[in-house]
């Protein structure tokens, strides 16, 4: 699927850094279910079990001058940029120690500093952000990407179409990454897309498009470096769409009466931490040994930001009208 | 009271100052808005104009025409019919540190945007902690009067007043028209700059000397002992003829401009009601739920008993606005209906 896209060589030192930051992921999203069980976490919470090689893949190709448009399943998304897990944890929980000072919550996650910009949860809401982002990218004259992620669902809506046409006509760089799960919450992507072969879609936009194996993290990285790479040589817009699937609900409310459970266990054992954990040992680059160090690694690093989450403080009530409209300086 | 300077004003001000002296001091409201566009794109290279027809054909009201010339594609940008692609990229841009300044034709058309204004110009400041400001400026012409029927004709800034994060501005006068857009871009939050149809065609003087206004506070057009009739945009000059009207009738009315719905200026509003003790409001918009509404209510809560009789309202009647001349009128605020509201609240309550 991912034909033409030049393949980085797998090696002991890359497959192990993928996997830890993997790791960490899935290892976040437990604490999550748990969590919400316990009551810490409330409100909507979507998790992306399943999807790690998605947000793992496509961070790597990015570079801290580069920009991040995401959603509301952007746990995943967050950590791999490199934010703060201890600040993640303590968005779920409400605190003033938050990434977004509590504010947001688990669908909007930010950090400035980072250029992550949300923790987008109106389906579509992000695109025509990024294609702000990457116009100001393009004025300032920097070699500079912004990267935006969306599911499927997004793809039905108006402000999909309106921006894939926009980038294209003003070639701003924007890397579309399409997380196919092959779900708009409850909706089969059958049962709400007219042609289901994503990159075809776009491409009379004059968008380049390719379909990557969203399991297989190297493919994900080598298709998202090779988009990159392109777009700061000058190339316009590409959009990758990444065929994953999500392994828990839509969100903590969800029966999944949409879908049968057979055809979760037949993604689950193509799940990315599974195909890439077997992959590894079978090339003999990861033993049984590492894969366990990892493991434990990111469930204490997970613990400390539990710990940190509940100790950090709540914002007083009195505080309840900041954030309304700007506190710093005008520059 | 003369329209104060804010800090934020002031240093636009600067820059905009050489614009300010080289204009000629009679003109239309349309060269006030343009000239207002000139100069912050000339003192700020940050700052960029987009929206549909703004380049070639310059602009649906004629506001940005030569502006494409001046200051190339850049600067100028013409954008497709995609209203929530390009508020949405006016609103990127802003947070990652430009100065843009989107043309929405006219409110109407605002609606397709509506995702982007709310929920991500209004509320990206607040989802994130205070982490990421919007300072971006979107225009658009607003109100009814040229029997455009119910699909054209939205008065609908007073609607998007309810909104937290959002500043609201209502250019009604030359001055305005020329300096309010300076403000709104010195202003870190997004402001939406809404200037009446009716207006462009309206020609004055510029205020000689006059560098920057703030967007802060409400300004008296005109003093009167007997009532005060609090308005904004398009109506304040219907107010000003109704005030008129009642003078030759021996009713003083002072007029009230309220000049930015959001934040109000309830400082202004509660001075002028303890002034006069009469209070008609005067809106476009539709009465039900109306930024009049508000005002009425914040009147009622913070200056009750210095009423002399209930506050009235001049509003459009609820009904949308219908093409024939006749209905339309009968649909608007009017010198007339002003008048007759003004003129049966001096005929009730009362000190015996």
């Amino acid at each position: 699927m991912s034909a033409g896209v030049q393949q980085a060589a797998v090696t002991r030192e890359r497959g192990l850094r993928l996997l830890r930051e993997m790791l960490r992921i899935r290892c976040f999203e437990d604490a999550c279910v748990r969590l919400y069980g316990e009551l810490k976490i409330r409100g909507f919470l979507h998790l992306c079990n399943g999807e790690e090689a998605v947000a793992v893949g496509t961070m790597q190709a990015l570079e801290p001058t580069d920009a991040v448009v995401s959603t509301y399943r952007e746990h995943g998304h967050a950590l791999a940029r490199g934010l703060s897990m201890n600040a993640l944890m303590a968005e779920m929980f409400g605190r003033e120690s938050g990434s977004s000072h509590g504010r947001g919550g688990s669908m909007h996650i930010f950090d400035a500093g980072k250029l992550f910009y949300g923790g987008n949860a109106i389906v579509g809401g992000g695109l025509p952000l990024s294609l702000g982002v990457a116009l100001a990218q393009k004025l300032q004259g920097r070699k500079s990407v912004t990267a935006c992620l969306f599911g499927d669902g997004a793809v039905a809506e108006g402000e999909f179409h309106e921006s894939l046409n926009l980038a294209a006509l003003w070639r701003l760089p924007v890397l579309f990454l399409c997380e196919n799960n092959l779900y708009a919450m409850g909706t089969a992507i059958e049962r709400a897309e007219s042609q289901l072969d994503l990159p075809a879609k776009v491409r009379p936009y004059g968008v380049e498009a390719q379909a990557v194996d969203g399991m297989d993290v190297f493919a994900v990285e080598d298709a998202s470096r090779a988009a990159v790479a392109r777009m700061r040589g000058g190339a316009g817009p590409a959009l990758l769409e990444l065929r994953t699937y999500r392994f828990r609900g839509h969100s903590m409310f969800d029966a999944q009466l949409y879908r049968d459970k057979a055809e979760v266990e037949a993604w689950q054992k193509k799940g990315p931490l599974i195909t890439l954990t077997a992959r590894l040992k079978a090339e003999g680059l990861l033993s049984e040994d590492d894969f366990q160090r990892l493991e434990r690694e990111a469930r204490n690093e997970v613990a400390a930001a539990v710990e940190f989450a509940e100790q950090a403080p709540w914002e007083p009530v009195g505080q309840l009208e900041r954030f309304v409209y700007a506190e710093r300086p005008h520059a | 009271m003369p329209e104060l300077l804010a800090s934020g004003a002031a240093r636009a001000a600067r820059s905009a100052a050489p614009q300010a002296l080289a204009a000629p001091a009679h003109m239309s409201y349309r060269e006030a808005a343009r000239e207002g566009l000139r100069a912050a794109l000339q003192a700020d290279a940050r700052v960029f104009l987009m929206g549909e027809d703004v380049g070639r054909y310059g602009g649906c009201y004629a506001v940005t025409k030569g502006l494409l010339q001046e200051f190339g594609p850049e600067r100028i940008r013409d954008t497709p019919l995609s209203e929530s692609a390009f508020v949405g990229a006016g609103i990127g841009a802003a947070v990652a540190g430009l100065r843009p300044i989107v043309e929405i034709m006219t409110v109407n058309f605002s609606l397709l945007a509506l995702d982007q204004i709310l929920n991500n110009a209004a509320t990206l400041c607040h989802m994130s902690g205070g982490q990421v400001n919007v300072p971006v400026v979107i225009r658009m012409a607003t109100g009814a009067g040229r029997q455009l029927a119910a699909q054209h004709s939205h008065s609908l800034e007073g609607w998007y007043a309810h909104i937290p994060g959002l500043r609201v501005v209502t250019p009604a006068t030359i001055d305005d028209a020329r300096f309010m857009l300076a403000a709104a871009l010195a202003c870190p939050d997004p402001v939406l700059l809404f200037e009446h149809i009716f207006l462009y065609n309206m020609e004055g003087e510029l205020s000689p000397s006059l560098a920057a206004v703030d967007i802060d506070h409400a300004a008296v057009r005109r003093s009167g002992r007997d009532l005060v009739l609090i308005t904004y945009g398009g109506s304040l000059h219907k107010c000003l003829a109704a005030a008129e009207q009642l003078a030759a009738q021996g009713i003083e009315a002072e007029v009230l401009d309220l000049r930015t719905l959001r934040p109000l200026d309830d400082a202004a509003i509660m001075a002028a009601v303890r002034r006069t003790h009469r209070a008609v409001i005067v809106d476009e918009g539709w009465r039900s739920g109306s930024i009049a509404a508000e005002v009425s209510t914040r009147i009622m809560e913070q200056a009750f008993y210095d009423l002399d009789a209930p506050v009235a309202r001049v509003c459009t009647v609820e009904v949308p606005v219908p093409y024939p001349k006749h209905l339309e009128d009968a649909a608007l605020p009017s010198p007339e209906r002003i008048v007759q509201a003004a003129q049966q609240l001096m005929s009730s309550g009362g000190p015996p």
